[in-house]
């Protein structure tokens, strides 16, 4: 024993066991056991109030159900339209939100810090506030509204028409701050030298942006749209609070379909499939993002 | 010439930050009128035009709220606990295996990172069910510990730290070893000081993402006494409904401390989420 303990390699094989132990067996526990037991889920039935005895083998049939699943295709269907919505509207926004800041303005970070408030609230009260502001009869928007003529604002949150949108406006307004952040981090990193040398070429300040700007913040862009487009897709408070997926399952998502299923309805293994579409949607997200992030790399 | 040019475009600089001033202003418009509502009663709540300053201050709405028979500071206990007992523990093992994977040549290390990260881009979602399923094998629903488990131990965390061990030369660790420092020393006393921009990068996002985490409570947690705040801001509106001025006087009992500290520390906030993502 003592002669193992003189071995560097002992000590150092120990020393690495030793640190990664407390995560390591917390990550077996509750991420890699819960990974491997809701892949064998998918492809079971479980009357969960049963207990263990409650759960059949049915093989592919809870994929094969999502295709006939109304509720499925319409949050498919709805996350689809929020992401590509609410992704392109923060991504512009937060950029010229984040050129303006960067040069142009006094007390930046005064300015900055109430733009990224809603960003690090809780996406519950600001759920509360909106639902109440949202309000078709007299609610403050839908009173500005009729005070600016237009006579028949939309019923918001109350109406299958507009409910969806509604949510796409206030999540639009959350991720502002988050995307002008990051830009803002990003335009440190573009070198003076390039608009200095522009500027000699007489160029404008527009075609500056869209010649020097834009093209060298592509990765921060790649950045950003990913990780909208994950949020996009795995959003829920906002649904929970505001409409339940209603009005007639006009704001239903994944995510919230999934609760449903889950803990409303007891039907674990079918839950459990459709949570992996929703990981199989972010992953092929992921996957599209990395390569062409590869080929811009090699474009420059 | 030059000094025309240069009063012109301070004039510019002056009239676009006024520009933006009214743009973040408008992004603030709903705090303000929680904040303005939560003063009312529920008559003048939907009077138009707005009356943005009250005109009498109703501050019993926040006595109901704070000392009613649904008290708010029951839910800030639950969440500076939760919150706190995982932050600390989720920074603490994350930086240790971060260290491990970065730092310690130990057998299999390849191997378990790479099972680490390929389990990095699974949602939270998929995770749910399993985990609801074990933790009521377990007995665990309805208690605070179904919270902070999972929480304690983070692959996100474990990751980020690793990447920021990875940048500090390996000459800091041999010369802690001529030191006669052991591991745990040149861990703990030479390493980690150094890591203090990931540290805050972590603490900020874990804070804010356990402070306001809204799914897993709801799934969880079945007692009102064990509530997290999000969740008992739902049962406000659940319980009071159409209670508006109360609703808006639990939002801003919710939102309005979170929101000074994010004012406070805005130098912590913004840069701790804006190099989550670049450093990744």
């Amino acid at each position: 024993m003592r002669q193992l303990w003189r071995r560097a390699s002992f000590r150092e094989n120990l020393a690495g066991y030793l640190f990664i132990l407390p995560n390591l067996s917390g990550y077996f526990l509750f991420v890699l056991l819960p990974i491997l037991f809701s892949l064998y889920l998918v492809f079971n039935d479980w009357e969960y109030l049963k207990g263990f005895s409650g759960i059949s083998w049915v093989g592919l049939d809870n994929f094969k159900a999502l295709g006939s699943d109304p509720k499925f295709l319409k949050a498919l269907q709805n996350n689809t339209i929020f992401t590509v919505v609410s992704v392109p509207a923060s991504i512009i926004l937060g950029l010229v939100l984040a050129v303006i800041l960067n040069k142009h303005v006094y007390f930046k970070n005064t300015l900055r810090t109430l733009i990224f408030l809603p960003y690090v609230s809780s996406l519950v009260a600001v759920s509360v506030i909106w639902s109440i502001m949202y309000r078709a009869s007299d609610g403050p928007i839908n009173q500005v509204l009729r005070n600016f003529g237009i006579s028949h604002p939309p019923g918001w949150l109350s109406s299958p028409d507009s409910a969806l949108f509604a949510i796409i406006i206030m999540s639009v307004w959350v991720t502002i701050g988050y995307a002008m952040v990051i830009y803002l981090a990003g335009l440190q990193g573009i070198s003076k030298d390039l608009y200095e040398a522009s500027e000699i070429d007489g160029a404008s300040k527009l075609r500056q942006f869209f010649r020097i700007t834009v093209p060298m913040l592509t990765p921060t862009t790649f950045l950003i749209a990913i990780t909208l487009i994950i949020w996009s897709f795995q959003v829920f408070g906002p649904v929970a609070v505001m409409t339940q997926g209603g009005p007639i399952d006009s704001t239903m998502v994944l995510s919230y379909h999934i609760y449903l299923l889950a803990f409303r309805y007891y039907k674990m293994g079918y839950a459990a499939a459709v949570s992996w579409v929703l990981f199989a949607i972010i992953f092929v997200v992921t996957l599209i993002q990395w390569q062409s992030q590869k080929r811009w790399q090699q474009h420059f | 010439m030059a000094e025309r040019k240069k009063r012109n475009s301070a004039l510019l600089k002056t009239i676009i930050t006024i520009v933006m001033a009214v743009f973040a202003v408008i992004m603030v418009i709903p705090f303000i009128w929680m904040i303005s509502t939560s003063f009312k009663v529920n008559g003048d709540v939907f009077k138009y035009p707005i009356d943005w300053i009250p005109k009498k201050w109703h501050f019993e709405n926040y006595r109901e709220v704070w000392t009613g028979s649904n008290p708010f500071y029951i839910f800030y206990i639950n969440s500076i606990k939760i919150t706190g007992i995982t932050v600390a523990g989720n920074i603490l093992t994350s930086a240790m295996a971060g260290y491990a994977f970065a730092k310690i040549k130990f057998k299999g290390r390849n191997v378990l990172f790479l099972m680490y990260l390929s389990t990095m881009m699974i949602p939270g979602q998929v995770l749910l069910v399993p985990r609801f399923i074990l933790f009521d094998w377990m007995k665990l629903i309805n208690t605070h510990y179904s919270l902070i488990l999972p929480g304690l131990f983070t692959v996100f965390g474990t990751f980020l730290m690793r990447q920021f061990f990875s940048t500090l030369p390996n000459e800091l660790m041999e010369a802690g070893r001529v030191d006669g420092a052991g591991y745990w020393r040149t861990f703990w006393q030479i390493c980690l000081p150094l890591t203090k921009p990931a540290l805050v990068t972590l603490f900020i996002l874990t804070f804010t993402w356990h402070w306001n985490e809204y799914e897993n409570p709801l799934i969880f947690l079945r007692d009102r006494d064990l509530y997290t705040l999000p969740l008992g801001l739902t049962s406000y509106v659940e319980e009071f409904g159409t209670n508006y001025v109360l609703t808006m006087a639990a939002s801003v009992s919710a939102l309005l401390p979170l929101l000074v500290l994010v004012v406070v520390c805005q130098k912590w906030f913004v840069e701790g989420i804006a190099s989550s993502g670049l450093k990744g």
